[in-house]
């Protein structure tokens, strides 16, 4: 059981959260020019290191925050977790 | 090559059986070879098995980080299918069935291969409609399907939760016959077997750790035992390919993710069939030592750790427990975890690359097992003539750029939520 420290809540359970993916992953900007390649890679281009990734969470049976967690993906360690707005 | 059969079987059973030839030999590496395979799994060993068999090209050497077998190849719950609605995966998956019925003959290997019948379990008149979609289109491509009714299957799987109270009750189902099972180490031996009688050396413990790649074009690669050239290299290391395609300069539409699966303590004969309760994330099937075996979904966060967590294991045994009530009289024997390829639309990638002479075999998400035999045919095919077969012609790398996807659940690009 993984247990998450919601930068809201505290540490919880991983049964209260959901899980969202890479976190590096930004939106081509609205309004301008994007090449197919690009938005090709948006969509489907993610990270997938064996080590330290940077990801999101939902704490979606808490309080429904969205955040940042930096894991290993091999041994599931959680280094630390920050909000959306903040460095990882 | 010694060949199995009833009377070798006679003949060294006087000698104690200490006179069995060695299946496979421990090749050391050589300065060169034609082509690389990475990954002595079942889709890297079927490769090598075809490239010699079907195109000659004998001097070939496997390579493999760990053992021969030790991943998903000995990590899966032994499903065979061809149940699917698009006509890419139905034809590349019902070839792939028609090569798993003559396997053991091919190979001279019992792989156990046991056509028992896969039934998924539909749970609303909504459902029944999509399985009925689902059973015609696979109706169209030759495969078998055949739609059952909720008293057909009260006499198939009468175990089943088949009372008032069920929270999914079950409506019917859509079976494939000729699914069923097979014993997934012995395929990975047998075709081991068969490409070192070639000639193919099958090296273990010896990692590779980059590729020589000068002017667009593969001259070799460094390996944890010295540099091994070649012009060719296949890739087969479902769950580590973004690994090896990161030293390649290659970004791929993959995530790493953890699947688990388990065995119960044998029983007597309970279910007959493979079952899918695709509703609750369940599936099993019981094997002939009579184990239950069972799965469900990913644990649902990038993983590459052979092993998974608890809440996953819960859940997938509490749908169990819901759909075969008596399953919770069990005792666990084994859990173990393998790493999928999944990919962004779920599908395979089969394909050449950029780098002249570097193959792709990749993505094989959940099914990848039921594919070793066709997924080996196609891609030694790709290997030896340079070029795409015809039947992985639609698992191509450029679909993801091209939007030519097989999205079989209309899922969309969430990997992690399967």
């Amino acid at each position: 059981m993984l247990e998450i420290k919601c930068p809201y809540c505290g540490s919880r359970s991983q049964n209260e959260f959901s899980y969202g993916g890479d976190s590096n992953i930004k939106r081509p900007e609205l309004g301008k020019e994007v090449s197919d390649k690009d938005w090709d890679n948006f969509i489907y281009l993610r990270k997938n290191p064996r080590g330290k990734h940077s990801e999101l969470w939902h704490h979606v049976a808490g309080c429904r925050q969205w955040f940042k967690v930096l894991r290993d993906t091999s041994t599931h360690e959680i280094f630390k977790t920050a909000k959306l707005t903040e460095e990882l | 090559m010694q060949k199995y059969s009833i009377f070798s079987l006679i003949k060294n059973a006087f000698s104690n059986h200490k006179d069995w030839e060695v299946a496979w030999k421990d090749s050391e590496p050589k300065k060169e070879y034609d082509v690389l395979i990475i990954g002595a799994g079942g889709h890297g060993l079927a490769t090598a098995y075809y490239l010699a068999k079907e195109h000659k090209i004998t001097n070939v050497a496997v390579l493999e980080k760990g053992w021969l077998g030790g991943g998903n190849v000995g990590r899966n719950t032994t499903i065979l299918r061809s149940n699917y609605m698009f006509d890419p995966n139905g034809l590349f998956y019902e070839y792939g069935m028609k090569m798993w019925e003559n396997l053991s003959q091919e190979l001279n290997y019992n792989v156990m291969y046991s056509p028992r019948g896969i039934i998924n379990l539909a749970h609303s008149d909504a459902q029944m409609n999509v399985f009925y979609r689902r059973g015609n289109s696979m109706r169209l491509n030759g495969i078998d399907a055949v739609m059952l009714g909720r008293d057909e299957l009260k006499k198939m799987i009468p175990f089943a939760d088949f009372s008032e109270s069920a929270r999914f009750p079950i409506f019917g189902g859509l079976m494939q016959p000729r699914g069923g099972t097979a014993r997934h180490d012995a395929v990975a031996w047998g075709y081991a077997r068969q490409a070192d009688s070639m000639g193919v050396d099958i090296i273990q413990h010896c990692e590779v750790t980059g590729f020589d790649v000068q002017n667009g074009k593969l001259q070799g690669v460094q390996t944890s035992r010295g540099n091994i050239k070649a012009k060719k290299v296949g890739l087969c290391v479902a769950g580590s390919t973004s690994l090896l395609a990161e030293k390649l300069n290659m970004k791929l539409p993959i995530e790493s993710h953890v699947l688990q699966a388990c065995v119960s303590e044998p029983v007597k004969p309970f279910l007959d069939h493979v079952v899918t309760f695709g509703a609750g994330h369940f599936y099993c099937s019981q094997s002939d030592k009579g184990e239950m075996v069972m799965g469900g979904d990913l644990d649902g966060y990038n993983s590459y750790a052979q092993r998974g967590n608890l809440p996953t294991l819960q859940h997938v045994l509490t749908e169990g427990v819901a759909m075969f009530p008596n399953l919770s009289r069990l005792k666990m024997l084994r859990t173990w975890g393998g790493i999928m390829d999944m990919s962004m639309d779920g599908s395979p990638i089969i394909d050449k690359t950029h780098i002249d002479g570097v193959y792709l075999n990749c993505g094989w998400c959940y099914g990848g097992f039921k594919a070793t035999p066709v997924s080996g045919w196609t891609f030694a095919y790709t290997i030896a003539k340079d070029q795409v077969h015809e039947l992985s012609s639609k698992y191509r790398l450029d679909r993801f750029n091209t939007g030519h996807l097989i999205d079989e659940k209309g899922l969309g690009t969430k990997t992690w939520i399967g």
